[in-house]
């Protein structure tokens, strides 16, 4: 009795979080920009294919995306282990600074990187465009891939690396050979994350971005606000089946990693 | 290993992108038009002081529906196998894939003007404007943020011994008292991080209210406004916003050390 109604209790939730998603790509296929059902079409999908804005907007969510995530990655690792060989005090305060971004509101760093970005372009010349938006990514990345790099430090037995030295590795050999595998699955979902928080930025980037850079976050944003855009529809079902494609690839790699390493 | 030289470059890094720009926030917001000194900001924002307490009661109630929706799920949950709770947890955290404007938009399509809800509201005769009110903004903050309360606590709920809650039982324990005894306290550093993980992101927020409250704006959306034509109050009000943030997470990491201590 208790575990039916647990169930039926789980499934509720589960219909509270998938519907209005379902709902959402039913209606890239209604044949018209109404609630109303007016037949089957796929003419959603070829005029998002042929809006060029949009397409183009994707390029550069991907670049940027891409850029600011492996950025982050060299930086953050490296912050990582330069910050965890500082003592005490001045470790924490470095790792108290490094998580600014994550726990002040977006909003509040979005504007004052936008302060930042018009006082120094009044002074050097520049507007804001690919680049700031591109800082601003890295800035708020970084902090994420520290947080997921530091626990594996902690875990590393350090005589490894000294034993690699002994063994006569150079320091740059005994790093990539020893350090960086053990600190890889770290290094590796701190990629991730920054990855996705990248491509899903609208705050940050929307305050960062001048008047012409586009993303698709801040495309999704004009096609929506304020109207019924039956693209942005269809831009949904896109998304949704990249997500759960990544999901099952990502998810039956470490299945068939965890029965590897069951033999 | 031992050299701290790889935090270098993040830690010019964090000087330039991180404290400048805060400081920047704070030089705007005690300093008027001229660059004077002055007060003026704080004064200008006292104005927007409604739509504040606005924001802070409206992140307060849609934390609070979050914990009750999310604790008895979290709970049962953490009651099954290993195996399926690894597959729940993915399924929780496909929506928080899709990108948090369509999210939202997605519920603009469901609760708008002879939307799919309005018009079976309407053949039962109930006639009610389902959109622009605080309810309909409230629907949409814990949608967009129910699995940041339900992944939190049932981390830490599934670290709870089965054999504790049947040895409450042997002893006598009626549900409530196993309730109230073993498992609440053992569940209350989950539900300070996703109290947390809540509250911040729905107080701070901008465009969920734009999209569903009609012109009830929330502090997000002021900050935003009003940071279009005058930095100086703009910034006074996110300084604001930052220390009322701060304060709480103070204030929730002093309340859960004293759990911590009592319990």
């Amino acid at each position: 009795m208790k575990k039916l109604r647990s169930k039926i209790y789980f499934i509720i939730i589960m219909a509270f979080l998938y519907l209005p998603i379902i709902y959402l790509i039913a209606y890239s296929f209604n044949d018209g920009k109404t609630s109303v059902w007016k037949g089957f079409t796929l003419k959603w999908y070829t005029a998002l294919f042929r809006d060029s804005q949009i397409m183009g907007s994707l390029y550069n969510t991907l670049i940027i995306a891409i850029l600011a995530s492996v950025i982050a990655t060299i930086l953050g690792t490296a912050a990582a282990i330069g910050i965890y060989n500082f003592k005490g005090g001045v470790r924490s305060a470095l790792q108290n600074v490094s998580n600014i971004p994550i726990i002040n509101p977006e909003i509040v760093t979005g504007v004052s990187l936008m302060l930042l970005f018009t006082f120094a372009g009044v002074m050097m010349g520049f507007e804001m465009g690919f680049w700031t938006v591109l800082l601003a990514h890295i800035g708020f990345c970084t902090p994420y891939v520290i947080l997921n790099v530091t626990p594996r430090i902690r875990q590393m037995d350090s005589s490894l690396y000294e034993a690699a030295l002994d063994l006569g590795c150079t320091p740059v050999q005994a790093f990539f050979k020893v350090v960086m595998h053990e600190l890889l699955p770290g290094i590796f979902s701190g990629f991730l994350i920054s990855f996705t928080y990248s491509l899903d930025d609208f705050v940050i980037t929307y305050f960062t971005r001048g008047s012409r850079f586009q993303t698709l976050p801040i495309q999704i944003y004009t096609m929506t606000h304020q109207r019924i855009n039956p693209k942005a529809n269809a831009l949904s079902a896109l998304l949704f089946i990249t997500v759960i494609v990544i999901l099952l690839i990502s998810n039956f790699a470490s299945l068939k990693k965890s029965k590897e390493a069951a033999r | 290993m031992k050299t701290k030289r790889p935090a270098i470059p993040y830690i010019g890094w964090m000087l330039v992108f991180t404290i400048v720009p805060l400081v920047m926030v704070i030089y705007y917001a005690f300093t008027d038009a001229q660059g004077h000194f002055s007060l003026e900001p704080f004064q200008n924002a006292a104005v927007y002081s409604e739509v504040f307490l606005y924001s802070l009661w409206i992140a307060l109630i849609s934390t609070f529906i979050c914990l009750v929706l999310a604790y008895p799920l979290a709970f049962s949950i953490s009651r099954c196998s290993e195996r399926s709770q690894s597959m729940i947890v993915m399924f929780l955290m496909v929506p928080m894939w899709m990108n948090f404007l369509l999210r939202i938009y997605a519920w603009v399509l469901i609760l708008q003007n002879y939307g799919p809800l309005d018009m079976i509201l309407n053949f039962f005769g109930v006639d009610v404007t389902l959109i622009g009110n605080s309810g309909a903004v409230i629907v949409g903050m814990v949608y967009e943020f129910l699995p940041f309360m339900i992944l939190p606590l049932h981390t830490v709920m599934s670290k709870i011994d089965s054999s504790l809650i049947e040895a409450a039982q042997d002893l006598g324990c009626s549900g409530f008292y196993v309730f109230r005894k073993v498992v609440f306290p053992l569940s209350v550093p989950g539900i300070i991080s996703g109290v947390t993980m809540v509250f911040v992101p729905t107080a701070s927020t901008f465009l969920v209210a734009q999209y569903l409250g009609g012109t009830q704006f929330m502090i997000g959306d002021v900050i935003e406004r009003v940071f279009q034509s005058d930095h100086n109050t703009g910034s006074a009000i996110a300084v604001v916003l930052m220390v009322v943030i701060l304060g709480f997470l103070v204030f929730m990491n002093r309340f859960g050390d004293k759990e911590a201590v009592n319990g």
